[in-house]
């Protein structure tokens, strides 16, 4: 290969990067997520960790009931389908069928909220009560703070995915993907969250 | 070739004669008061000779390289283009693997022979009951005869003092008062933030934790008064936390016992 | 969360300020941010050591009388936390990571310029923050380690600010580790493969890694923390029922990699440098990328020797000595090969070399007493006394900072197209390193001997020792003088250094000093031996690719 062959493949590449930035940015995303596992791993460890070797005293209460979790789980899973289903429609060019998935999907996460904030209200317990209940509420909350914002995100680019002057097409995708990974890792999260905190 | 050898085994030789000599004639320690001291200065001893070695050994190569491989006035270009050798690289894995793991399997020894990985009791009659759980903390060996005469002291740590509860005379000291050649078995707890139990002549430290009961137990072989310092910072007044051990002839100890005793129970 | 992650900027970067004025900018060149993390980092350096300098006099009498005891604590923990999060970390990782990084792999900037711009840009207002909680209600005294429950009861307003600061900065840092890490994957130079970067690019990803991997368990930590303080909960409150020991737990999980965070890009640079002023390859360039990856692994699981008196039991205390003594095997190889490199060279002797050369000799002798306190027994008498401040010391500031000194000498003709002066850069070495030596060997035989960390009065026997402790910490603030001046009178009147005054062969050395603003005029050209010295083929080579 001569000099002159070897640069403009690298022009070709080069740009070639440029154009699918999707590459990297999504890659920055994943190690972001990885990281802000590490939090939430934190917390899961503490928590495992007070209930191995911190009893509580007795006559605390930290029965919890299982009714409004399972529901929630239910929701954030049919919301995870919902929202592949609008990537779906976009690769398909079908803008507003995205935008219909893209804000069942956003109903999905606000009632989750919603039915988190009813537990929140009902639990015999508050934040001070004990180890248990302090706990309970710093990894729900913390949880509920990535759905909220979670929720936003979808919000957005539900507005920016409308059909006509809309940022967000096939050949833009990014913004999408990257907010559907962040929302399958949240729902991840609860899963785990959900076995350990509810079930175990 | 003869001759480079030559020199490489009388450095080395040297570098091993230097350490040991200051490993057995310099003392960085300060002096010996329970049967853990002498074990914990034999592990520092055989530390400190081995580090030695690997610094002044290492020391000498940098210092020899700079000067033996400087790139004179007028010279150009560069040195030898040597990438690696697989070998050598290999050897310098392996011998200080060895290494560190000797280091380990003493350390290990030196503290099962300290206590360290003893059940954690507490000889109390007081406490036999207890389903409490305790933390951490050395528990030592009593291979020494008179050693098996335990003595019991709870100690308490706040905010900036400790005090030393005798349970058989049910009274409250400021000061640790232990006989010598006994075994003492503490029970550690603290009424506020973490402090930490040290007498540096004896070569041993616990952390002091509010909520949760550590232990320490150790033999006085010294008479003297030695200090007993918080080693963890706990506030402004961290550094004033410092207290007496006055371990002294069992004859004496009686005596101040019996002074002090409120039960009427006297040794 | 997405939002903030941008790619490569649109905007032109001929639209932003030049001269002086683009170092107060918002801006996304990745050689500007290098220059704002060092010279940040600088001054926080300063304070850092003014405050050290307040301690060291405090303890050259053994009373508690330059300063009241509250302040002292105050003075220690702001010591600490500006040294660590506010100059080693934003510079070995920050400064040399954004300077170098793009050149290594070829590429005009780093993967997410606006990121590392919010993520230099957090820097300022925290630390300066965190100095501000000082003069307001007292800032933070409860150690850099934060220990509940002290760091619970003691005045609060100093806490929080603390958390908050140190919270943004664990932000700034996760922030840079997510770039250099896609930087350094995704946007290598089409047709360079890893195993030809160069070695500070392994450094800075194995670093990165544990950027990723820990800090965001410190965040979480602090978070909990802070609702022990304004929330009155009681996760680490035993009085409701918490456990302070989960804390030391959790927060070593993230301190104890912070050490390898501080201290493997300074590996990294030392790599740099050391082949090209002894004129010879970096000796065992595989290994050294096993033995960082090693260290990353075993720096994970290492923690819990700082709490070999805490409540730990026994079978852990074991298994992490021998784990942490392991990590003298891979740290171990990278030192023989950095002596092998030196080996047979053509070695010049200048600053860069003589700091490089210190940091040997220093590290060496830190890491042995790092090996020494990680047996149990051994560390039960230490713990918490002034042994430990000894090897820490000889760690980060004989080691790292003695590496931050070097690659200013070392990179400086590229930053600036000037030569520093070689006469003040080894008056600046020799005072360093007696000062150095002077100030903290002394302090092995305090703490073996009875004299524990983070007090402000003292057993009145070791006042003499004390005060050769303090004397060589004059000489330390004195030998930032000769440095000051040097840069000073390099940056006006320098002498030119050419585009490559040490004839080096790593990529940033391919393009003018200092470099454009897109790093190459033409395309980036394609380094396959960073270290091809000694052989002529591979030199000439090089010299036709500028
Ligand atoms: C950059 C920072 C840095 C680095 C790299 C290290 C490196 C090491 N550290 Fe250090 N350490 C600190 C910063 C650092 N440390 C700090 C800040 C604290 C105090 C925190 C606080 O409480 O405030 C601390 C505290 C600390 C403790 C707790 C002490 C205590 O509080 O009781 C321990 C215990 O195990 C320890 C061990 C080690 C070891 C084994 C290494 C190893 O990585 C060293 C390995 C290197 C070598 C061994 C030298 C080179 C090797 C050879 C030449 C090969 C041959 C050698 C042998 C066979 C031995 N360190
Ligand atoms: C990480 C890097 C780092 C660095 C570089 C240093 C540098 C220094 N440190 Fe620090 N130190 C720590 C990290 C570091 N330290 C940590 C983490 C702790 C533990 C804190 C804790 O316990 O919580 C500690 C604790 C600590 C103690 C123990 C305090 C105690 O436990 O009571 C001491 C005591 O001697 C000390 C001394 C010094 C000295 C003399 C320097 C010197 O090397 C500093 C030299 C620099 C200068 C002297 C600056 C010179 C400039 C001027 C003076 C110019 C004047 C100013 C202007 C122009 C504005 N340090
Ligand atoms: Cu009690 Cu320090
Ligand atoms: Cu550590």
């Amino acid at each position: 290969m001569t000099t002159l062959d070897s640069s403009k493949e690298i022009n070709k590449i080069e740009s070639d990067v440029s154009a699918h930035h999707e590459d990297f940015r999504m890659f920055g995303l994943i190690t972001f997520l990885i990281a802000d596992g590490m939090t939430f791993a934190g917390f899961f460890a503490a928590y495992l960790t007070y209930k191995a070797v911190n009893p509580l005293p007795d006559g605390a209460i930290y029965e919890l009931e299982l009714p409004i979790p399972t529901l929630n789980t239910i929701l954030l899973l049919v919301s995870s389908a919902t929202f592949h289903k609008s990537g779906k429609a976009l690769l398909k060019n079908k803008n507003s069928d995205t935008q219909k998935w893209l804000i069942v999907t956003a109903l999905l996460g606000i009632t989750f909220l919603i039915c988190q904030l009813f537990e929140y209200f009902n639990l015999p317990f508050g934040l001070t009560d004990n180890l248990f209940a302090s706990t309970f509420y710093a990894l729900t909350g913390f949880h509920g703070l990535h759905v909220t914002l979670g929720t936003l995100m979808i919000l957005i680019i539900s507005w920016q995915t409308r059909p006509k002057e809309g940022r967000i097409t096939n050949q833009n995708m990014f913004p999408l993907e990257a907010v559907e990974l962040y929302w399958h890792f949240v729902d991840g999260i609860w899963v785990i969250l959900f076995i350990i905190l509810y079930l175990l | 070739m003869l001759n480079k050898n030559f020199y490489l085994i009388l450095i080395i030789s040297a570098v091993f004669g230097i350490s040991f000599w200051i490993g057995f004639n310099v003392n960085l320690l300060p002096a010996e008061a329970s049967i853990n001291a002498p074990i914990y200065d034999e592990l520092f001893k055989i530390l400190f000779i081995i580090g030695l070695i690997i610094f002044i050994g290492m020391t000498i190569a940098v210092i020899y390289s700079l000067f033996k491989f400087r790139k004179k006035k007028d010279q150009l270009g560069d040195g030898i283009a040597l990438e690696g050798n697989l070998s050598l690289e290999i050897v310098w894995t392996i011998i200080p693997s060895i290494i560190v793991l000797i280091i380990g399997l003493y350390s290990y020894n030196i503290y099962d022979r300290m206590g360290g990985m003893k059940e954690l009791n507490h000889s109390h009659e007081m406490i036999t009951s207890n389903t409490e759980k305790i933390w951490a903390g050395i528990s030592q060996a009593s291979n020494n005869e008179v050693a098996s005469n335990n003595l019991s002291v709870e100690v308490s740590a706040m905010q900036f003092a400790f005090l030393f509860n005798y349970p058989k005379g049910e009274f409250i000291s400021g000061e640790l008062h232990v006989p010598v050649d006994h075994k003492v078995s503490m029970k550690m707890e603290s009424k506020d933030v973490i402090h930490a139990f040290w007498v540096p002549e004896f070569r041993i430290k616990q952390d002091i934790i509010p909520g949760q009961p550590t232990i320490l137990n150790f033999t006085p072989t010294k008479v003297g008064k030695y200090p007993i310092i918080c080693a963890e910072l706990c506030g402004p007044y961290h550094g004033g936390m410092r207290a007496s051990i006055i371990v002294e002839e069992e004859s004496d100890y009686k005596d101040w016992f019996n002074k002090n005793t409120k039960t009427g129970v006297s040794l | 969360m997405t939002i903030s992650i941008d790619s490569q900027d649109s905007n032109p970067k001929s639209l932003q300020p030049k001269g002086w004025l683009r170092y107060f900018s918002f801006s996304l060149d990745h050689k500007v941010i290098g220059i704002q993390y060092l010279v940040c980092g600088f001054l926080f350096y300063l304070i850092g050591g003014t405050l050290a300098s307040a301690i060291r006099i405090e303890l050259a009498s053994p009373m508690s009388d330059f300063m009241p005891r509250d302040v002292y604590n105050q003075v220690l923990t702001l010591h600490g936390t500006i040294m660590i999060f506010l100059w080693i970390v934003p510079v070995v990782n920050g400064a040399f990571g954004n300077y170098l990084i793009p050149f290594y792999v070829g590429a005009r900037d780093m993967a997410f310029p606006r990121l590392n711009a919010v993520a230099f840009w957090l820097i300022p207002p925290s630390g300066l923050m965190l100095v501000a909680s000082y003069f307001i209600e007292g800032a933070a005294q409860a150690g850099w380690t934060a220990y509940p429950p002290l760091s619970i009861t003691t005045p609060q307003s100093g806490q929080i600010i603390w958390i908050m600061s140190v919270l943004l900065l664990g932000g700034s840092s996760i922030f840079g580790g997510i770039n250099f890490i896609a930087t350094i994957i995704k946007l290598r130079r089409p047709g360079l493969k890893l195993m030809q970067l160069p070695m500070y690019c392994w450094a800075m990803l194995g670093t990165s890694l544990l950027v990723v991997l820990s800090t965001p368990v410190l965040a979480g930590t602090l978070i909990l923390l802070s609702f022990d303080i304004v929330a009155n909960t009681g996760f680490f409150n035993p009085v409701l029922g918490g456990n302070v020991v989960v804390y030391q737990h959790l927060f070593w999980f993230y301190s104890h990699p912070a050490v390898y965070i501080m201290v493997l890009p300074a590996f990294g640079l030392v790599s740099e440098i050391l082949p090209v002023h002894s004129r010879k390859p970096l000796f065992g360039y595989t290994t050294m990328v096993f033995s960082i990856m090693g260290i990353v692994v075993l720096g994970l699981v290492v923690w819990a020797h700082h709490m070999f008196t805490s409540g730990t039991p026994p079978w852990m205390r074991l298994f992490f000595t021998i784990a942490t003594a392991f990590i003298a095997v891979p740290t171990g190889i990278k030192f023989f090969n950095w002596v092998a490199t030196l080996w047979g060279g053509k070695i010049s002797i200048n600053s860069a070399m003589l700091f490089s050369c210190g940091f040997i000799i220093n590290f060496v002798f830190g890491g042995i007493t790092g090996v020494a306190l990680a047996q149990v027994p051994f560390d039960i008498h230490v713990h918490d006394t002034y042994f430990v401040v000894a090897h820490f010391h000889y760690i980060v500031y004989g080691g790292t900072v003695f590496i931050i000194f070097s690659s200013i000498y070392h990179w400086f003709p590229k930053v600036t197209g000037k030569l520093m002066n070689e006469k003040l850069g080894i008056v600046h070495f020799a005072i360093t390193f007696i000062g150095f030596n002077l100030c903290f060997a002394p302090q092995h035989w305090l703490g073996l001997n009875g004299m524990p960390r983070r007090v402000a009065e003292y057993d009145p026997q070791f006042q003499f020792v004390n005060q050769i402790s303090s004397l060589g910490a004059l000489l330390m603030a004195i030998s930032t003088v000769p440095f000051l001046v040097n840069i000073f009178l390099s940056i006006k009147n320098g002498k030119d250094s050419g585009d490559n005054p040490w004839n080096a062969l790593t990529p940033e050395w391919l393009t003018s000093s200092p470099p454009p603003v897109e790093n190459w005029e033409g395309e980036a050209p394609l380094v396959e031996e960073p270290y091809g010295y000694g052989n002529p083929i591979y030199q000439e080579n090089q010299q036709k690719k500028r």
